[in-house]
């Protein structure tokens, strides 16, 4: 974890509530399907808003607008300085991936699967995405995976754009392990369509965001994982879902 | 010593900062971040006898200047504190640690304090009276005088180490519990812990918090905290650590006024992990513009 302040290179919307925010600052120490907390202005918790992408220096950020802090995310401007703390959460392990690994994103948890598929296409692996949306005007970033050489397929709940239905419903017939993020609801799906192993994002109310506070822990199979700092991404085998 | 020490219940301290439970784990994901031997000491996670996982999730809510949580007292237990926990800061930490502990019974208290009491790491026990007396009907053991007493009485009966007693401000009369609480042999009295809230969010129209009420902290309760510590060490003759919304120097020097011997942090390092280390960098320079040669001059200054 490293706590630095970053500035806002661009911060464009992608559909009506979602945004793409890039920054430039230290981005030394962050991997894949990590997080970072923002401390925003008049909000007492930072926001914890997971990584779409990180190359040297810049961050990209993508973020849908569902409250106050948000929406303060939305408002800022080009050269605005933000206090952010990197390096958050366990991310993907990439090394069980696989040949043929399959990407399974839903809303707004499509973007952090994006630097996952990048760097699992650099090193050259066939690489499957579905991503699920609830209607066509909210589908994004479509054409950025089909850039990295993904094969991509996107479904929308009520038909209005790709496979009509759920990620579920456009599964490949063959992969040979998978990644996923998304609404818990999905992540059951998932959880019970997928045929190989896999790993999975959560997402959960927190106060610290680096593990210190237990306010987003959860049961698994071996006893507790704070899902900020032993999560937010958990194996296939070690899930305990709720009743 | 420096003009920033303190002495707590016969232990020196190089500074009274003192990071408070459950906001600094066992004191590992810090020690990350910055030598936490700068530290006065720290409170360690809320320990019990047996190792629990809390409430269910959501277990916090954000508020104006402030947080509530409904964690549980989530903790692996005493046996694997001292097994696991101790020797693992012992690599990162080397002075004295205040060993916070619950209890949901009388005997929880006696049995957990009397095994912390053994470890040489631990310098003082925080007993944190504040969680429901299972055997009194779920009543809090710190909204009683003669409950905070027995809870006192048996803890001092096997422990050699001072016992400071974490007083809750969900009162009527705090004053009347501090007392009982230094009349049945207790060192010192910590307070305050979290004020009892609740969030509702308008969408769902539900609690925000799985557990519908949780405790509210941060700065939004600092001058409850300042009054609250006024009150008791004006009334008790032993040492007051504050606690209670502190986020900077000019917080800490201002509990101290009121009667502090000492002060916690809490919910600040949820939000900024280095508050503690930065308070401890910025006390010299804020007691040079308020004229204040020493600390511990300062201590219940305010009449």
């Amino acid at each position: 974890m490293k706590q630095s302040i970053f500035t806002v290179l661009e911060n464009v919307p992608l559909t009506a509530t979602v945004y793409r925010m890039r920054l430039t600052g230290d981005t030394t120490g962050i991997t894949t399907g990590q997080f970072v907390n923002i401390l925003l202005d008049g909000l007492y918790l930072r926001r914890p808003i997971s990584v779409y992408d990180c190359t040297e220096g810049v961050l990209t950020l993508i973020y849908k607008v569902v409250g106050k802090g948000t929406a303060q995310m939305a408002g800022m401007r080009v050269g605005q300085p933000l206090d952010v703390l990197t390096g958050l959460g366990n991310g993907y392990d990439r090394t069980k991936a696989g040949d043929h690994p399959l990407l399974l994103g839903g809303g707004v948890g499509v973007p952090p699967l994006y630097m996952l598929a990048r760097q699992l296409r650099e090193q050259g692996k066939t690489v499957s995405v579905v991503l699920g949306f609830n209607t066509k005007d909210e589908v994004f970033c479509e054409q950025e995976f089909k850039d990295l050489g993904c094969d991509v397929t996107v479904t929308t709940a009520d038909g209005s754009y790709g496979v009509k239905g759920f990620v579920t419903d456009a599964l490949p017939a063959e992969y040979s392990y998978f990644y996923t993020c998304g609404p818990e609801p999905m992540l059951r799906a998932v959880y019970k369509a997928t045929a190989t192993s896999g790993q999975f994002s959560f997402e959960e109310r927190m106060g610290c965001g680096f593990g210190a506070c237990m306010g987003c822990s959860c049961k698994v199979i071996t006893g507790y994982k704070r899902i900020c700092k032993d999560g937010p991404v958990l194996e296939k085998e070690e899930i305990l879902w709720d009743a | 010593m420096g003009r920033l020490s303190v002495n707590l219940c016969g232990i020196e301290m190089d500074n009274p900062i003192i990071p408070a439970s459950g906001t600094f784990g066992f004191g590992y994901e810090f020690a990350e971040l910055y030598d936490i031997n700068c530290l006065g000491t720290f409170s360690f996670k809320g320990t019990t006898k047996d190792p629990r996982f809390g409430n269910p999730t959501p277990r916090i809510a954000e508020c104006y200047a402030g947080m509530i949580n409904a964690v549980g007292l989530q903790n692996p237990g005493v046996d694997k504190v001292i097994t696991e926990e101790l020797p693992k800061l012992k690599q990162c930490f080397h002075k004295p640690v205040m060993a916070n502990v619950s209890g949901f019974a009388i005997e929880d208290y006696a049995y957990t304090c009397e095994r912390l009491d053994k470890e040489e790491q631990v310098g003082w026990l925080e007993v944190n009276i504040s969680c429901p007396n299972v055997h009194g009907g779920g009543m809090s053991f710190g909204t009683s005088p003669e409950a905070a007493a027995e809870v006192v009485k048996a803890v001092k009966a096997v422990t050699t180490k001072p016992v400071i007693v974490k007083l809750s401000p969900n009162v009527t009369d705090i004053v009347s519990i501090a007392k009982a609480c230094e009349a049945a042999g207790a060192d010192g009295i910590s307070l305050i812990n979290t004020l009892l809230g609740m969030r509702i969010d308008l969408r769902t129209k539900k609690p925000v918090i799985a557990n519908k009420m949780g405790g509210f902290s941060g700065p939004a309760i600092f001058p409850v905290a300042v009054r609250m510590v006024y009150q008791v060490a004006h009334a008790v003759s032993i040492p007051v650590v504050g606690m209670g919304g502190v986020s900077t120097a000019e917080d800490v020097i201002e509990l101290m006024l009121a009667g502090a011997t000492a002060v916690e942090v809490g919910a600040a390092n949820l939000v900024n992990p280095y508050v503690c280390q930065g308070i401890i960098r910025d006390l010299p320079g804020v007691m040079d513009r308020y004229g204040i040669a020493d600390l511990k001059d300062i201590i219940g200054g305010v009449s």
